[in-house]
């Protein structure tokens, strides 16, 4: 069977692109899932920090690209869950080490041996973003409530469509419920007004996800923290579940979503 | 916190509806490559274009850039004067 192969972007760097791919690729893998992640972002790797594989790294991607090691070489496995696995990015080299064309065949080699194919772009619209869209199956726009994130998302989501790989899917991450109310947020109707792109999840702002990429225990290895229940909530949906969305009453939402993920039917 | 007194008397618009509406502006002018004052004097130069064949009022005239999901839309209204029948 094939791959899903998702490819996870923003166009601005700094909005939790390399934090998504980490705890979607983890909360897939919880699920029983075969998951693979590929950090297509050559020269300034970060995947594998986040995911706390950083000491294990032997091969990467341009080694696989330039024949220097069989695919299998360079998957790292996370020894936490049954069948997660990192291909690291490069980190000496420049984007250019890896061509579009690259990609799809290394993707077409892992894509039997898998269930999800996941893909952590660089930021930017250059050689690094359409390395990442190449292969990709579907793709998730990751973006900020504030204006210049909005505004590379709606830049990105064209990009996407030109290059046919659309229509992208929205994930809203380090959401604040507290300054929404206030108004002093944009709220996720507002930006999905905006943006026009159908929505797949919020993440909310929590301390813990910063706290756990500390430790290289990426949150969603915790099912209790908030971001951790959005991020099983996100692949839940992707695996084709139907989900309810956080709402904005903090409290609720959060026992709500523990209930839903330990209850009956849960996870 | 600070600006809730400026809010209720009503002197100063939430910061989100203030973002929502330069966002809305900046998709806009990203969209279509057209810059706000590009957009004016496209404007400008239609009406030009409309009044050497009709006979419009120029502060009747509607020319509007449209967002309809991921699409821009270009719309005018443009009322004409009733044709004065000489003899």
């Amino acid at each position: 069977m094939a791959a899903r192969i998702i490819t996870v972007t923003s166009g601005k760097g700094g909005v939790g692109k390399t934090t998504t791919t980490a705890n979607l690729a983890v909360a897939l893998a919880m699920a029983n899932q075969k998951v693979v992640c590929l950090d297509a972002d050559i020269g300034l790797r970060n995947l594998d920090v986040v995911l706390g594989l950083e000491n294990r790294i032997v091969y990467d991607v341009v080694d696989v690209v330039e024949g220097r090691c069989r695919v299998r070489q360079a998957m790292i496995r996370d020894k936490r869950l049954p069948e997660l696995y990192l291909i690291p990015a490069a980190q000496t080299r420049d984007k250019s080490a890896v061509s579009p064309s690259d990609m799809i065949r290394l993707c077409e080699e892992l894509s039997s041996e898998v269930d999800f194919i996941l893909i952590d772009s660089p930021a930017g619209i250059e050689r690094g973003f359409k390395n990442a869209l190449a292969a990709a199956d579907t793709v998730l726009v990751v973006t900020n409530p504030e204006v210049s994130a909005v505004r590379d998302a709606d830049r990105i989501i064209g990009l996407v469509e030109a290059e046919e790989k659309g229509p992208a899917k929205l994930i809203l991450n380090r959401m604040n419920f507290g300054m929404v109310k206030r108004g002093d947020m944009l709220a996720p109707e507002d930006i999905l007004d905006l943006l026009a792109i159908e929505l797949i999840g919020i993440v909310p702002e929590d301390e813990h996800v910063l706290i756990s990429t500390n430790r290289g225990m990426p949150v969603a290895l915790d099912p209790t923290s908030r971001a951790g229940i959005a991020f099983h909530n996100i692949s839940r949906r992707l695996q084709g579940e139907t989900v309810p969305f956080m709402d904005m009453d903090e409290k609720s939402s959060f026992f709500s979503k523990l209930g839903k993920l330990f209850g009956p039917g849960g996870n | 916190m600070a600006g809730w007194i400026d809010r209720l008397s009503g002197r100063q618009p939430q910061s989100k509806d203030q973002a929502k509406e330069r966002l809305k502006l900046v998709l806009i002018n990203d969209r279509t490559d057209l810059t706000t004052s590009q957009l004016e004097q496209m404007k400008n130069e239609l009406l030009v274009v409309i009044a050497r064949y009709v006979d419009i009022d120029p502060d009747t005239v509607r020319i509007m850039m449209e967002t309809d999901g991921r699409e821009q839309r270009l719309t005018a209204e443009i009322p004409l004067k009733p044709i004065r029948h000489r003899r």
